[in-house]
């Protein structure tokens, strides 16, 4: 990753979060302060969906090529994707608990977000339980692809389907509430650019650890021979 | 073509020649539904539409887990060799696509009909009904025929086609419970039609990528 890129990072996020606890929000009823959490628990799941979709990316690219790389990349997104996904349904969690009476609601969106979740922590039990390394690669691609596109209705479709207590909710899960402020924008979208580059150098960190670890095992491999 | 067909007619001309593995998942259904009838104590107390739908999907999900969980797993290896040399993937996946989906379809009716003698029968709009059984059927088999071919390949494989496969067809269920309840309901037929699209959309989603991703797993 480029380094302007990381400084950039560095810089929105300390906004986001001086400006996300700082700056003056509208007075809603019910919601009051709890509204801040737009910048904190909505841009992970913006970054879950992003870092998901280009782990399916590099799924397909491994089906296409056979790159050993590919599939390093699309597991390592998979990887920081899940814990953006962890992370935002923790903070959803400690949201609803005081804003709607109880950590977990049933709401649509809410068990949506967990069956994501579900869907690529069976990602990892799969890789875990195939032995031979070019299968891993191959059969978690095809799952990775196919769990993904099954995904899709459950986030996006079947949510708007059903009424939901979720801010945004009733009719169009955008965020059309917020739009009432165009303060809060000024920090929302930064915050969702900030996290989600974060969240791309999380990766590329792993992916090369994840390289430096191989080699230390050819080499290794090489010292006992 | 004319292979698909073959392939279709040995599907089902092994299905009947092997009894057992037949009167195994009518027998197993058979016991999910006496559990329901035994757990609820239902000679004294009746249950909620709401209930009913709910115990008769889980019923039909896990029968039909495990039933086309062993259209791959458990077959000897061999075999596969044998249809590697002689059919292209795509006409296996699609053959054996037609004939879970008709092996899911005898499997929904006929645990509607153990409902309905055990349980009862508040289904108000039927035809909408079957329509959704006859629908779920094609999702349940194209996400579950590929899965099952993945979990073959696996060590643990019977767990692991649970694992991958619930999260999958969360989504063809969420839909047909919300069918359901309007067929419970007997509401008119317009207020389902979302639903109903819906769901011929995800099939259509899932039975294209299952035709796609196969050829990737079969090479192995």
């Amino acid at each position: 990753m480029k380094t302007w890129l990381k400084i950039t990072a560095v810089i929105l996020l300390v906004y986001v979060h001086v400006g996300g606890m700082l700056f003056s929000v509208p007075r809603l009823d019910i919601l009051n302060e709890t509204v801040r959490a737009l910048y904190f628990h909505v841009p992970m799941w913006f970054g879950m969906v992003l870092l998901y979709s280009i782990s399916v990316y590099h799924s397909v690219q491994y089906l296409r090529t056979q790159s050993h790389n590919s599939d390093v990349k699309s597991l390592e997104y998979a990887h920081v994707g899940t814990a953006f996904g962890v992370l935002g349904i923790f903070s959803g969690m400690l949201w609803a608990n005081y804003t709607w009476g109880s950590p977990w609601h049933g709401d649509p969106k809410q068990n949506g977000a967990a069956i994501a979740l579900l869907i690529y922590l069976a990602y990892f039990v799969l890789r875990g339980s195939l032995d031979n390394e070019e299968q891993r690669a191959r059969l978690s691609a095809v799952y990775n692809i196919f769990a993904f596109a099954s995904m899709i209705p459950l986030i996006f479709i079947i949510p708007r389907l059903t009424s939901s207590m979720h801010p945004g909710s009733g009719g169009n899960p955008g965020f059309n509430m917020y739009d009432l402020d165009s303060n809060m924008r000024l920090v929302f979208y930064p915050a969702v650019a900030g996290w989600f580059l974060i969240g791309l150098w999380i990766t590329s960190l792993r992916i090369r650890i994840r390289y430096i670890q191989e080699r230390l095992f050819e080499i290794e491999d090489e010292k006992t021979k | 073509m004319n292979c698909l067909l073959i392939l279709i007619q040995k599907e089902f001309t092994l299905e009947l020649r092997r009894k057992a593995v037949i009167s195994g998942i009518s027998l197993y259904m058979f016991s999910l539904v006496f559990i329901c009838y035994i757990t609820f104590s239902l000679r004294q107390n009746s249950i909620a539409p709401a209930t009913w739908s709910a115990l008769f999907w889980l019923v039909i999900l896990f029968s039909v887990v495990n039933s086309v969980a062993k259209s791959f797993i458990g077959e000897r290896r061999g075999i596969f060799i044998y249809y590697y040399s002689l059919a292209s993937p795509q006409s296996i996946i699609l053959s054996k696509i037609i004939y879970n989906t008709v092996l899911c379809l005898f499997l929904s009716l006929g645990g509607y009909f153990l409902f309905s003698i055990f349980i009862q029968n508040p289904i108000e709009d039927k035809p909408l009904f079957l329509a959704t059984l006859f629908l779920t059927s094609i999702g349940f088999s194209s996400s579950l025929t590929l899965i099952s071919g993945i979990a073959s390949k696996a060590n643990n494989s019977n767990i692991l086609m649970a694992v991958l496969s619930f999260p999958v067809v969360i989504a063809v269920l969420l839909l047909a419970i919300k069918i359901t309840k309007n067929a419970l309901d007997g509401i008119e037929r317009a207020a389902s039609v979302d639903e109903i699209i819906n769901l011929a959309a995800i099939n259509c989603i899932l039975t294209a990528l299952a035709y796609l991703l196969f050829p990737y797993i079969w090479r192995s």
